[in-house]
């Protein structure tokens, strides 16, 4: 009983952990994500697809700079194509034997191309307000990946009597409800190369899916590992515990 | 034997030369082998044990991330992320020591509660105790400074809040803190100094275990009757039955933390640590980790500016002079029914704190910190001091092994013949 | 718990525990097959902790990712010489002399402590790219400035230990034990390499 006790004592602790990521701001829905849940995975699809929505409507203004073109091959993409995508981007490299830095197409071990060179340069072009990075922007928000999804999809008239301040827009599920960036999805924004149509909703699920991979891209490994280290763990604990029933067979306790 | 050998029971040649010279062997042997312990040790006395293990996985996680991680505040964000993209098991190693942290002070709460309840902290194991108050002590500083590294949000604006605590110090605060930080607000010399700290505080707390372990090898294990071991009948050898049953709770241990690492490793996190620290941006709510949350809460709870760090830094304090505030001469909550309802009162309320340290300051949630801060040292001031004199114990067992085998054994009256019964060095 | 566990008295218990120790017995044999597996499992498991330690310490993949260089070889003259770092490492890219290359090409294969063509070194003889470290210890040889000294034989000297190389970057004196390596390299034209 007393291990139970202390199980339980284990047990409200961990209970203790969501009153941490309780903020003002309204839950979003549950999307339903392929990858939520504790054994779920990427859809290769919606990762390719969600790339690009995001090479086509998000880096205009937000960088990614975690990431480099290299880690396109682990969506599903080829060497070739990856190569090809890097190619359409121009980075900085140097200096030259001039001492010059000069514009060359990336390679596959270069960064993603940051839209602005700094923050000063992003708030110059953005009314002020800065276009946070995306890599781990998952991560960075209570129930981040639903949070996105509702975001992007959350933008609808004020309801009455509330004032959107100039250069702001109002959505459902931005905390506080006025967020700088504007609607930018639209239907058929982009044009898909495995002809799924690119409603609205499908935009925003794929590019969650993309940054959700970007923020954890060892998700998948580490819950495969996670699997085998747990099955490793039961079969131990079961030897250790007869182990234990043995040892402690002749003595009274 | 050549003279000034020490004289060794070994038989294997290598061991038998080393030990002849330096009795490590025997040494362990004496203290890990048939080292007489309790036989009626539940599995509450398994976290020492863990929290031993759980130490030693922080070291050396900690020393490969230190192999990749840069201490700069331009760089140490992305040195984290790198680790977590690029380094080969980096994500692995990196949430083993981000969830290992979590799981110390699980593993260290219930082993200081354990104490709490059956009365380790009582005389012979004053000392014992307050090694073990200094080590949770060192734990808290060296969990503060390794959140910062990161250099999140969360990170930035908890070194800036903890660090300015010390300028409630009349006179000299200002300068305390201007020293801490290295400049004037928490900047690269700040989290350069913490990482140097960080690094260097695991092998001091290494050095206090051992003082803690050599203090309970002295003393002797305390045991869930809280009555000490009158004869070999009242205890068994330490191996193997204590380092198997001790394995057992390691296996459930290990299953908890690779569920936390493996499935949900940044669930006892804070997604604001994610975003990179920000001098010119408080986040809206800012709170630390969990395991400080109880402190947090009572240092909230104070509205005056030193009164509230001094209380706080007392609630760790006055666990140093918990030998003497409790009067009882039982140990086990067992045979104090009055008390354990204090005690189990005191833990509800110790998870109250904790959860009201993650609510805003405000409103009720003040009042409620109020009140259970007040509980808090109500225990320890008037609750233990008066019980030792008000409280009626029940009748304590004769001995651990009467009390084990029950009236029914064939033990006769007196002390079982020395003789007959385990001798400590008889392994199994 | 072990409430299955029957009562016997201390001294019992005692005789229990010694008898174990026997081989033999069912019981301790069982026991010993247990207590093997167990540990065996253990040691499997304390095994697979300390790989992901030791993998953390190889190079990570930002590091892999840079494995190439380019450089443009079009501003090197007859006789110059560059050096370009390409994983950290210095590469010489030497634009040889017809006489450098007539004097690599001539010598016996015999005569050498690490036999190679220079065919096989310099597919086009005109170009030597290597890697400018010493076989020996890790040093990087002198030969690369006009000024430097270039051995015995013309070509890289390492001041550290004393090793000579030859035109085509051969070791012929010395404690070295093998040739300056070649990098895998490409053309992509006739004036432009890349390294990697």
């Amino acid at each position: 009983m007393r291990v139970i006790r202390s199980l339980a004592l284990a047990a409200s602790l961990l209970a203790a952990g969501p009153a941490l990521a309780a903020g003002s701001a309204p839950t979003p829905p549950d999307a339903r994500f392929g990858f939520a849940g504790l054994f779920g995975t990427f859809d290769r699809g919606a990762l390719q697809r969600g790339f690009q929505v995001y090479k086509e409507v998000c880096a205009a203004c937000h960088a990614m700079r975690q990431l480099s073109y290299r880690n396109l091959l682990e969506i599903g993409l080829s060497e070739a194509q990856v190569r090809e995508i890097a190619a359409q981007f121009q980075v900085t490299d140097g200096p030259n034997d001039e001492g010059q830095m000069f514009e060359r197409p990336a390679r596959l071990s270069d960064r993603f191309r940051r839209p602005f060179p700094n923050e000063q340069a992003a708030r110059a072009a953005n009314n002020g307000a800065y276009p946070p990075d995306l890599s781990v922007i998952v991560k960075a928000r209570p129930d981040g990946a639903n949070y996105i999804a509702a975001l992007l999809t959350g933008y609808v008239d004020p309801p009455p009597g509330v004032e959107v301040m100039e250069g702001m827009h109002y959505n459902a599920w931005f905390p506080g409800h006025q967020i700088a960036m504007p609607n930018i999805l639209n239907p058929d924004g982009v044009e898909y190369a495995d002809g799924t149509p690119a409603t609205v909703e499908q935009q925003a699920r794929d590019v969650t899916t993309f940054l959700a991979w970007a923020a954890e891209p060892e998700l998948e490994q580490r819950r495969r590992m996670g699997v085998q280290v747990l099955i490793f763990l039961a079969i131990l604990g079961g030897l250790v515990y007869a182990t234990k029933r043995k040892v402690w067979a002749d003595v009274k306790h | 034997m050549a003279i000034g050998l020490h004289d060794s029971p070994f038989k294997n040649p290598v061991i038998r030369w080393v030990d002849q010279r330096l009795p490590v062997f025997t040494m362990m042997q004496k203290e890990y082998g048939t080292f007489p312990t309790p036989r009626n040790f539940n599995y509450f006395w398994n976290f020492g044990a863990l929290a031993m293990i759980n130490l030693l996985i922080m070291i050396a996680t900690g020393v490969f991330l230190s192999m990749h991680y840069t201490a700069h505040t331009a760089y140490a964000f992305d040195s984290v992320e790198r680790i977590m993209r690029d380094v080969n098991y980096g994500w692995l190693i990196r949430y083993v020591h981000m969830n290992g942290a979590s799981m110390f002070f699980i593993v260290v709460y219930i082993h200081i509660w354990r104490g709490l309840y059956y009365g380790s902290y009582k005389a012979p194991r004053e000392l014992l105790w307050m090694l073990g108050v200094v080590i949770f002590l060192l734990m808290m500083a060296t969990a503060f400074m390794g959140y910062v590294l990161p250099w999140g949000q969360m990170s930035f604006w908890g070194a800036t809040v903890i660090t300015n605590l010390f300028s409630a110090i009349p006179l000299v605060g200002h300068d305390i803190v201007i020293w801490l930080w290295g400049g004037f607000s928490v900047d690269n010399p700040t989290l350069n100094r913490f990482f140097s700290l960080h690094y260097l505080l695991p092998f001091v707390i290494v050095g206090v275990v051992f003082l803690h372990v050599a203090a309970l090898h002295i003393t002797g294990s305390n045991n869930p009757l809280g009555i000490e071991p009158k004869g070999p009948q009242d205890t068994l050898p330490f191996h193997p039955y204590y380092t198997i049953k001790d394995s057992v709770g390691m296996v459930a241990y290990f299953a908890v933390f690779a569920f936390l690492v493996f499935f949900m490793p940044n669930y006892l996190g804070h997604p604001d640590n994610y975003i990179p620290a920000n001098p010119l941006s408080t986040p809206a709510h800012i709170v630390p980790e969990w395991y400080f949350l109880p402190f947090y809460a009572i240092l909230r709870a104070v509205p005056d500016k030193l009164g509230g760090v001094v209380l706080m830094f007392g609630s760790i304090a006055i666990l140093f002079v918990l030998p003497w505030l409790d009067t009882s001469k039982v140990r086990s909550m067992r045979f104090r029914p009055i008390a354990r309802i204090f005690l189990l009162l005191w833990t509800i309320n110790f998870f109250v704190l904790m959860w009201v340290g993650a609510k805003p300051a405000e409103g009720h949630y003040v009042l409620i910190a109020q009140i259970a801060t007040v509980i808090y040292f109500a225990y320890f001031l008037v609750v233990l001091p008066a019980l030792g004199r008000l409280e009626k114990p029940l009748p304590l067992p004769e001995s651990i092994a009467r009390a084990v085998l029950g009236p029914n054994a064939t033990l006769g009256g007196g002390p079982v013949p020395g003789a007959v019964a385990a001798k400590p060095m008889d392994k199994a | 718990m072990g409430g299955d566990i029957e009562v016997i008295a201390m001294a019992e218990m005692v005789t229990a525990q010694g008898a174990s120790q026997g081989a033999g017995q069912p019981e301790a044999t069982k026991r010993d097959f247990l207590k093997l597996t167990t540990t065996a499992f253990a040691a499997v498991g304390v095994g697979a902790i300390v790989w992901p330690f030791i993998a953390s310490m190889n190079p990570a993949r930002d590091v892999l990712a840079l494995a190439s260089t380019e450089l443009d070889l079009s501003p090197i003259a007859v006789g110059q010489s560059v050096t370009v770092m390409w994983r950290g490492k210095p590469v010489f890219v030497r634009h040889r002399t017809p006489e450098q290359i007539a004097a690599a090409r001539a010598v016996p294969l015999s005569e050498l402590k690490d036999p190679a063509t220079d065919e096989s070194r310099a597919p086009r003889p005109e170009w030597l790219v290597m890697i400018g470290v010493c076989t020996h210890l890790g040093c990087v040889p002198l030969g690369q400035k006009p000024t430097d000294p270039t051995g015995d034989f013309n070509g890289w000297f390492c001041p550290c230990h004393g090793s000579h190389y030859d035109t085509s970057g051969r070791i012929r004196r010395g404690p070295a034990p093998s040739n300056l390596e070649i990098p895998p390299y490409s053309f992509m034209s006739p004036t432009q390499i890349r390294i990697g």
